[in-house]
């Protein structure tokens, strides 16, 4: 019974490569273990920084990140031997973790940050490294000093699509950047966090909760001594004026010297223009009037953007700290008065 | 005859071992035993941690380690288990192996031998039952350390008895339980949102002080001297400062706080233009004095005394 003509065969090879939609990345879902594991892991090793590797799925527009393992600290030795041993490490760890039937993907790294100092050209290099392996991946950061505070410092971060074309064809002048649109805010691209659990944990941390009415965590928000971490922010905030100002020289240095090597160039132009007006009144050759070995001409290489970009990244880091921080602290002080009242 | 060949030995020491849990443990455990094989009824695995030297065992890692059981007979893969203590060393030395762990709500005969063999890995080595499966209704974990029983010279069994154990919730509570006890967070808090919570927590908890006192007071209830004691304690340790004092250190600590609110103005242009522009105006006032920041950082944590003394 033939109804009609049957849908055409598509070949294997046609099949596969038919286009497929890669939807944009939404959510990071993370479970419970992976965050408790980062975080022992990045207490364990204070004040020493520290990385790690993420294993999840990467599906549809949520990554999911079921599991993690931390990578051994490298003491100063040769860095040949490092690398293999790092190498080899990470590929003994996952064979085993793939015999007991954990996911073998790896969908991103994670590392421990200093007072949210984390935005350096490394991050960006470690970036499109992966990228290169993997279609998606993230980058977990976690704050330990912040969480001593009450609140869990985790956030994802990932490239963005624009800046990563940009960078890899080493194009970060100023015009580029222009004709991108492309602002300081658009390097770094941060996704919101989800945390599961499973239900098997999820019933055990239930009936195990202690009936004490206030936790460690009530504990670590109350502490009314605001002065160390604004100290701290208000250093390193000062520190990355510093370097922002240095950069600034660097430009203005890059500027004088253009303008002074375009008015070099139109001197030596008019020079030969009325040399070659003499010539040719005198029934000579003109000379030509561009010579490009003539260090005049030389192209001055524009410095490149992206320090000062990463800098202005981390000020606004450490000024959006600050801000959560003092509106906090206001909060406190309020209720110490209240406490105070006669 | 000797009385030493008639009578049976059995030790009861080691009943002082305390062990203490670490919340990421029973994180792991759980989730390698929802991955386990389908053939599988339990997973066992190692245990890794510290002891000190008045005998309590620290708890700190783990992992499942693959196994096959049949009726009476188990096999452990050993190379699977040396290979991932040695990856785990690498990153922190000082955990060593300190037990092992089943997921079976009771024991069986071959736990023995599991045991005799963590035996040469360790001393005295712990065992952690979790008992995945909710037999009893109520979470059930516990630690076991073995003794051998022996008449005489020979060695008769091992008996495997209960030690005391302490779940080290602390890292678990960091992150706020709310977290860990759903399925699913949409969004974690952020740090405004957290201290509302404890806020309100705090405020829950006074109010229940006030009608416990009221209470005594009215005489319709027993006076408890230590919890009186407690709440004068507590009272105590507010600082006598006079109120023109504190008010002097509370304006000022409130200055320079809002300080950062308000007066920050940071204006960053894109770097796009020819022209070097980039205008900071960040203003911290004028006059923040030495003597605020040192004082301020006298004031107790008054709040908190008084949550850790309602917490016993």
């Amino acid at each position: 019974m033939a109804d009609g003509n049957p849908p055409p065969l598509r070949s294997f090879a046609q099949a596969a490569q038919a286009e497929v939609e890669v939807q944009p990345l939404r959510v990071v879902q993370i479970e419970g273990l992976v965050a408790l594991k980062i975080i022992k892991h990045c207490k364990e090793c204070m004040p020493a920084l520290v990385t790690g590797q993420l294993l999840g799925l990467d599906i549809g527009s949520i990554l999911e990140v079921t599991n993690c393992f931390p990578f051994p600290s490298r003491g100063g030795e040769d860095e040949d031997e490092l690398d293999t041993d790092g190498a080899n490490y990470q590929l003994e760890m996952m064979r085993c973790l793939r015999e007991v039937n954990v996911d073998n993907n790896t969908v991103g790294w994670y590392q421990s940050t200093y007072m949210g100092s984390f935005q350096t050209v490394e991050l960006i290099e470690t970036f499109l490294n992966y990228q290169e392996n993997i279609k998606r991946c993230v980058c977990i950061i976690y704050d330990p000093v912040r969480s001593g505070q009450g609140v869990l410092a985790l956030k994802a971060l990932k490239l963005s699509e624009d800046f990563m074309e940009l960078y890899r064809s080493q194009s970060l002048s100023g015009e580029k950047l222009r004709e991108k649109n492309m602002a300081w805010t658009h390097i770094f691209e941060e996704i919101p966090v989800k945390i599961s659990n499973s239900a098997l944990v999820s019933s055990l941390m239930t009936e195990l909760e202690p009936e004490a009415p206030a936790t460690q965590c009530d504990f670590d928000r109350l502490v009314l001594s605001t002065n160390p971490f604004m100290e701290k922010n208000l250093e390193f905030l000062i520190e990355c004026m510093d370097d922002l100002s240095m950069e600034q020289q660097k430009f203005q240095y890059y500027y004088r010297n253009l303008s002074r090597q375009q008015a070099q160039q139109q001197a030596w132009l008019q020079k030969r223009r009325t040399e070659n007006a003499a010539r040719r009144a005198s029934g000579e050759e003109p000379l030509p009037e561009e010579e490009p070995n003539n260090p005049v001409f030389k192209i001055l290489p524009e410095p490149s953007r992206l320090d000062s970009y990463l800098i202005t990244n981390q000020i606004s880091n450490y000024c959006s700290q600050v801000n959560g921080f003092a509106g906090q602290s206001l909060s406190k002080l309020y209720l110490m008065d209240a406490f105070h009242e006669d | 005859m000797a009385m030493g060949r008639t009578v049976l030995h059995m030790p009861s020491g080691h009943t002082g071992v305390v062990a203490k849990l670490h919340p990421t443990v029973l994180f792991n455990i759980s989730d390698s035993y929802i991955r386990r094989n389908d053939q599988q009824e339990r997973v066992i695995g190692t245990l890794l941690g510290s002891i000190s030297p008045d005998g309590t065992v620290e708890i700190r890692n783990s992992y499942a380690v693959p196994h096959s059981e049949q009726a009476d007979q188990v096999a452990v893969d050993i190379d699977y288990h040396r290979t991932m203590f040695e990856l785990h060393q690498r990153v922190n030395h000082k955990e060593i192996i300190v037990g092992w762990y089943s997921t079976g709500s009771s024991l069986s005969p071959s736990d023995t031998l599991i045991h005799d063999f963590y035996g040469r890995e360790v001393a005295n080595p712990v065992l952690l039952t979790v008992d995945t499966a909710f037999a009893e209704e109520k979470v059930n974990i516990k630690v076991f350390v073995s003794t051998l029983l022996t008449l005489g010279e020979r060695q008769l069994a091992a008996q495997f008895h209960e030690v005391q154990l302490d779940l080290r919730l602390i890292e678990a509570e960091r992150i706020g339980f709310d977290v860990l006890k759903k399925t699913m967070v949409e969004k974690l808090p952020n740090d405004l949102e957290g201290l509302e919570a404890t806020i309100e927590r705090l405020q829950d908890m006074i109010d229940r002080v006030f009608r416990y006192v009221d209470d005594v007071v009215e005489g319709q209830v027993q006076p408890d001297n230590s919890v009186g004691r407690f709440l004068a304690d507590t009272m105590a340790s507010v600082p006598r400062i006079s109120s023109d004092a504190f008010d002097k250190l509370f304006n000022d600590s409130v200055q320079v706080v809002s300080r950062f609110c308000t007066r920050r103005k940071i204006r960053i242009q894109n770097f796009s233009h020819p022209l070097i522009c980039l205008k900071l105006k960040f203003g911290i006032g004028g006059s923040i004095g030495k003597e605020t920041f040192t004082t301020s950082l006298f004031i107790p944590s008054l709040a908190a005394v008084f949550v850790r003394f309602l917490c016993g």
